[in-house]
């Protein structure tokens, strides 16, 4: 079973490479983009008995430092 | 006083370390590779190098900070051994949360890499008895994820209690209220992103880092 778990900046947390991806979409001349945040998408393949409680875990322990990061998973 | 030096792959500044801790003790330090499952005996102090271990995947010193070896130092810190993290060994302090906060990219984006004035806040520590309450002191920076960041009531209890060891007297990396290093609760471990083991002598153009090792043997006991 694939999970994908996508990991993202806590708002407010300064994201300085969502701005720079931002100003450099104005450079190209695209208007109207008010915000850029970037993130990490993980991938696992993991058992198909492979519980929620489990894949958290690994989300709180690992693939997230939940300081700065929110996390969400997705059962594929 | 006998010390240790983590050794990941990817580290690059446990030599610098080692030298400078070999200089101040009188004593080569156990070099300690990631994959050990226990640390020497007797340890005064342990020391988190430098460098990219595994290559900053996922993120800087997460990695690490979930090896077999940095089990053994979170424990040892736990018991109250001196542990001291530069550079990416303080990025894995956070990972392993043994301190607070967390280090991300450099708010201008660019790798910095030069000496900075850095302000000590707190000179009772363990780590900073030879400095003096508000000195300025010149140690380099080489580093693209220093911006130190932690909620506001985290960034006041640190003020509060007096666990800002270090501060930035200038603008460095965006870190937050100009932190440039952190103790924990107990104040027996210290994570900074400067590197004090690359001054302790005058060849280096200075000594100020030199004081850091001395204090803590000092208090440690040789």
């Amino acid at each position: 079973m694939k999970v994908r778990v996508v990991v993202t900046l806590k708002p407010g947390v300064l994201d300085p490479q969502g701005k720079a991806v931002h100003k450099a979409l104005g450079g190209l001349g695209f208007a109207g983009v008010e915000d850029v945040r970037t993130g990490k998408l993980v991938e696992l393949d993991v058992a198909d008995d492979t519980s929620d409680t489990a894949i958290d875990e690994m989300c709180r322990r690992l693939l997230a430092n939940t300081v700065i990061e929110n996390y969400r998973v997705e059962r594929l | 006083m006998k010390t240790a030096v983590i050794v990941f792959p990817g580290s690059n500044c446990d030599r610098d370390l080692a030298v400078a801790l070999e200089a101040v003790t009188g004593k080569a330090p156990a070099m300690v590779w990631h994959g050990e499952s226990q640390l020497p005996d007797g340890l005064g102090l342990i020391a988190l190098p430098g460098g990219f271990s595994y290559g900053d995947y996922l993120r800087c010193g997460a990695i690490a900070a979930r090896s077999p070896i940095v089990r053994a130092v979170v424990e040892a810190a736990e018991r109250g051994t001196p542990v001291f993290g530069v550079c990416n060994g303080f990025q894995v302090l956070t990972e392993t949360g043994l301190l607070p906060g967390a280090l991300m990219r450099n708010e201008a984006l660019d790798f910095v890499c030069r000496d900075v004035a850095l302000t000590v806040e707190n000179a009772q520590s363990a780590f900073t008895s030879r400095y003096e309450a508000g000195e300025t002191i010149r140690i380099p920076v080489a580093h693209h994820d220093g911006n130190y960041n932690a909620d506001s009531e985290t960034l006041d209890r640190l003020e509060g209690e007096g666990r800002v060891a270090f501060r930035y007297a200038e603008t460095v990396n965006g870190s937050a209220r100009n932190i440039a290093g952190v103790l924990n609760a107990a104040g027996n471990v210290l994570g900074m992103m400067p590197h004090p083991e690359r001054r302790i002598e005058a060849a280096h153009g200075g000594d100020d880092g030199r004081r850091l090792f001395e204090g803590l043997l000092e208090t440690v006991g040789a």
